[in-house]
């Protein structure tokens, strides 16, 4: 849409690689404003986010209920490559949308549980309560949302499951170095 | 200080989750643009990519069957007939560093980890339009330049070679360790 024609290609060769530049396509839709430009897309944006915010519960409640069906799939069926897709996925999700949503506690909770669905060397062998633990920890994190008192308890929980959850992952990848690396490294992804 | 014309842009949104497809499509709109297309999997978003030519895409890691990875690599054909150039923005609930390399040698422009926040967004939409890497091409990466750090110093077992053909020896870590003893 911002290209009127193909750009120019101008290519370097060296001796196991090409560095290929091309003008910038999207460059006319830069514009220079002042430094005082009152318009602001990002505070914008920030303002239409928040007109969404009144249906963050409810989607955050489907998201949880997808994660318990996901999780009675296995408690039915056991580990199977789809059941474990499902309930990866489903923590997966929430891991990413749950600050989002407002709800910071329960998507570390999920993401506790899937450092344990990526980092279990057999699942079947991880202690059911454990996974047990970090569903109901999510739901009761969701549903009671409302109390103002449970924030520090939500936070609490789902930092208490983190610690079990890496005691469990550190001493079941005690002899798979990559895992146990992966396991112990923080996160580097800046969030901005 | 420079603003863009989201107007002039169209984008391509892939996620197979509703509600960060709603998410990414508010907060572009507030940003400007008009046209935003949407696809729930990699497999659609590729056929939309050919058929729609965004300027930016935007897709998610995680989706069933044809995964953003995946999607990634698919419009990086040097040889294809669409336009393996856009930039891609990896928008992410993984944050590990080894996710983050995955990513970058799929040949993705720009890595975003979840939770979304609309300065964080802005900051890589604007990052790909107002400074955008050559690419390069070797016999087994066809993508931006992975090196953001111009260093002429770097010998590192990667380094590239220049017009004039040199190997850079480089003594495994076991020879290191064997001539120490």
């Amino acid at each position: 849409m911002a290209k009127d024609k193909p750009a120019t290609l101008q290519i370097e060769t060296f001796a196991d690689h090409h560095v290929i530049t091309q003008p910038n396509p999207l460059r006319k839709v830069l514009r220079r404003v002042a430094e005082k430009d009152l318009d602001d897309p990002v505070a914008r944006a920030e303002k239409a986010l928040e007109g969404l915010s009144s249906e963050f519960k409810n989607w955050m409640e489907i998201e949880t209920d997808r994660l318990a069906e996901a999780h009675a799939a296995i408690l039915r069926d056991g580990f199977t490559n789809f059941t474990r897709e499902e309930l990866f996925r489903a923590a997966h999700d929430i891991k990413g949308d749950a600050a989002t949503f407002g709800f910071p506690s329960a998507g570390a909770a999920a993401e506790s549980l899937c450092r344990i669905i990526e980092h279990a060397p057999d699942l079947d062998q991880v202690p059911s309560d454990l996974i047990a633990h970090h569903i109901n920890a999510i739901q009761a994190i969701v549903h009671r949302r409302t109390k103002a008192d449970t924030a520090s308890m939500a936070s609490e929980l789902s930092r208490q499951l983190r610690g079990v959850a890496d005691e469990y992952l550190a001493l079941a990848n005690r002899d798979r170095p990559d895992h146990l690396e992966a396991v112990l490294a923080p996160g580097i992804a800046p969030a901005e | 200080m420079f603003r863009i014309d989201f107007n002039k842009l169209r984008f391509l949104v892939c996620d197979d989750n509703p509600h960060m497809r709603r998410i990414l499509r508010t907060l572009l709109h507030s940003f400007g643009a008009r046209e935003v297309y949407e696809s729930e999997d990699g497999a659609t978003a590729l056929e939309m990519y050919s058929h729609y030519v965004p300027d930016i895409v935007i897709t998610d890691w995680s989706m069933p069957i044809f995964d953003g990875l995946e999607l990634a690599q698919m419009i990086r054909q040097p040889e294809s007939k669409g336009n393996p150039y856009a930039p891609i923005i990896m928008l992410t609930g993984h944050s590990e560093k080894r996710r983050v390399t995955v990513a970058r040698d799929a040949g993705v422009t720009e890595f975003l980890a979840k939770p979304i926040s609309a300065k964080a967004l802005y900051q890589r939409i604007l990052n790909v339009v107002a400074n955008p890497r050559p690419f390069i091409k070797t016999k087994t990466y066809f993508g931006p330049d992975r090196r953001r750090n111009t260093n002429n110093t770097y010998i590192g077992p990667e380094r590239r070679i220049g017009g004039e053909v040199e190997v850079l020896q480089q003594p495994s870590l076991l020879d290191k360790a064997r001539t120490a003893v």
